[in-house]
């Protein structure tokens, strides 16, 4: 595997197990996109800026443009295919998105999921992020429609939500 | 863009790794956490032929505090440092730093040593950690030597470390009692690097004067500026605001700042003296409030 070739690689996506051969090169998200047909995680800059390729690895967000695939291997990857249930069923914080209008054209829309999954999970049970907290977790996603209120508006509903479901 | 094509290496020990480093010397890179490697990759600024990723190496990811110090592998995440409860109640400054640095989904990758190595006179952990006194041990196909931070940033990108060597874990020393720590910085956006940071620690004898003090800039010169010079004039009597403000003025003059499109070098001189005097008296105070 020391050869500019390709190099075999078996990940867990979104629990399913995958299997590939790709160049070293190849970034997570171009893998994700274009060999497993998970189109959901969008690539905006390639450069780490835009967030748009948000996804989790072992449980950690992480942008999917600034790993290359082979640094995934025997890893878990969390894409936001994983949200909605098998029917469609949307996930409760992609349902605040929806009510809240949390998305205008959707570009940035998966990362912005991904990034406040990551805030929505690790507060499961504990006292609900103030709205600079929330700010703060996807200060790192950038929505060129600018629809920031919509967006912060719906991850505070999720996380009230999850509060009124936790007591 | 997508990075040029390369060979890629995911050693399993240190020592590999260092073979890797000797064979290919200048046309390997090492990978840690990537989150400024990988950008300059993609962008073709940086070629390597061979990258040699670190994160397979297991235990390199170690985060070990002690009576001695701090131990950070070159592998530990930013996030894993900057949420740790033992370098929040012992090295704040470090967490306060890193606090700073970009947003959550960077620094779950990000590493500490890394951002060192990548020697980036603007950001916030090359200051903070030299004003902690860190050093880098780094591994060589000879075996493995210790680099003081103060001799380890050599220009803007560029470290003490040789093409051929690793920086393996960067150890802090333990803060002496009565020591309060400050990190304060201007940003055009929150997570964006600093148009100028300062990084103070204040320690206090026990009838509450300044006993030693360790000030570093960030994004006033090359390498991060080690203000430790004009700071001692506070040694031997209470940090008051008079003084503060004079050890800024001073930073301001000694510092060389760049011209550019976050600010110019007169505004950053201004900026650094008001940050060099707010963050001397809150070290002062958080030193105070913990004896």
């Amino acid at each position: 595997m020391s050869e500019p070739g390709r190099i075999s690689i078996e990940l867990t996506v979104n629990g399913e197990a995958h299997r590939g051969e790709v160049e070293p090169r190849t970034t997570l998200a171009d893998f994700l996109r274009e060999e497993l047909r998970l189109t959901g995680t969008h690539v905006g800059c390639e450069d780490g800026f835009c967030g748009a390729c948000t996804v989790h690895l072992d449980g950690a967000s992480a942008r999917s443009c600034l790993l290359y695939a082979v640094q995934a291997a025997g890893r878990e990857v969390r894409t936001v295919e994983s949200l909605a249930g098998p029917d469609g069923e949307l996930h409760p914080l992609q349902e605040a998105f929806r009510r809240n209008h949390g998305l205008q054209c959707g570009f940035c829309t998966p990362g912005m999921l991904m990034s406040a999954l990551e805030l929505v999970e690790s507060r499961a049970g504990g006292d609900p992020p103030d709205e600079g907290e929330i700010r703060a977790a996807i200060a790192g996603n950038i929505c060129r429609c600018t629809g920031y209120q919509g967006i912060v508006e719906a991850i505070s509903e999720a996380l009230d939500d999850r509060a009124g479901t936790a007591e | 863009m997508k990075s040029a094509a390369f060979a890629y290496h995911a050693p399993a020990a240190v020592g590999e790794a260092a073979a890797l480093l000797a064979a290919h010397g200048e046309r390997a890179r090492v990978l840690a956490g990537g989150q400024s490697l990988v950008p300059l990759m993609h962008r073709r600024i940086e070629r390597p032929e061979h990258l040699v990723d670190l994160n397979r190496v297991a235990g390199l990811d170690r985060l070990e505090a002690g009576p001695e110090g701090l131990r950070i592998g070159a592998t530990a995440r930013q996030r894993q440092v900057e949420s740790d409860p033992a370098v929040a109640a012992r090295w704040p400054l470090l967490a306060e730093a890193i606090a700073e640095v970009a947003h959550p989904a960077i620094r779950n990758r990000g590493t500490v040593v890394g951002s060192l190595c990548n020697a980036d006179p603007s950001a916030e952990l090359p200051s903070a950690a030299l004003a902690l006194e860190g050093t880098i041990v780094a591994a060589g196909a000879d075996g493995e030597r210790e680099i003081p931070l103060a001799d380890f940033f050599t220009g803007p990108g560029e470290t003490a470390l040789s093409r051929s060597e690793l920086a393996l874990e960067l150890r802090l020393p333990a803060p002496p009692p009565r020591t309060g720590s400050a990190w304060l910085e201007l940003a055009r956006r929150g997570g964006d690097l600093p148009v100028a940071g300062v990084a103070a620690v204040v320690s206090l004898d026990a009838d509450g004067r300044c006993e030693r003090v360790r000030l570093v800039c960030a994004n006033a010169a090359p390498v991060p500026l080690d203000c430790r010079f004009q700071a001692e004039a506070l040694l031997g009597a209470a940090v008051d605001e008079e003084g503060a403000a004079a050890v800024g003025a001073a930073v301001a003059a000694a510092a060389g700042p760049v011209d550019d499109y976050q600010g110019s070098a007169v505004e950053r001189r201004r900026v650094l003296a008001v940050l060099v005097r707010r963050a001397l008296l809150l070290a002062a105070e958080r030193a105070g409030g913990r004896s």
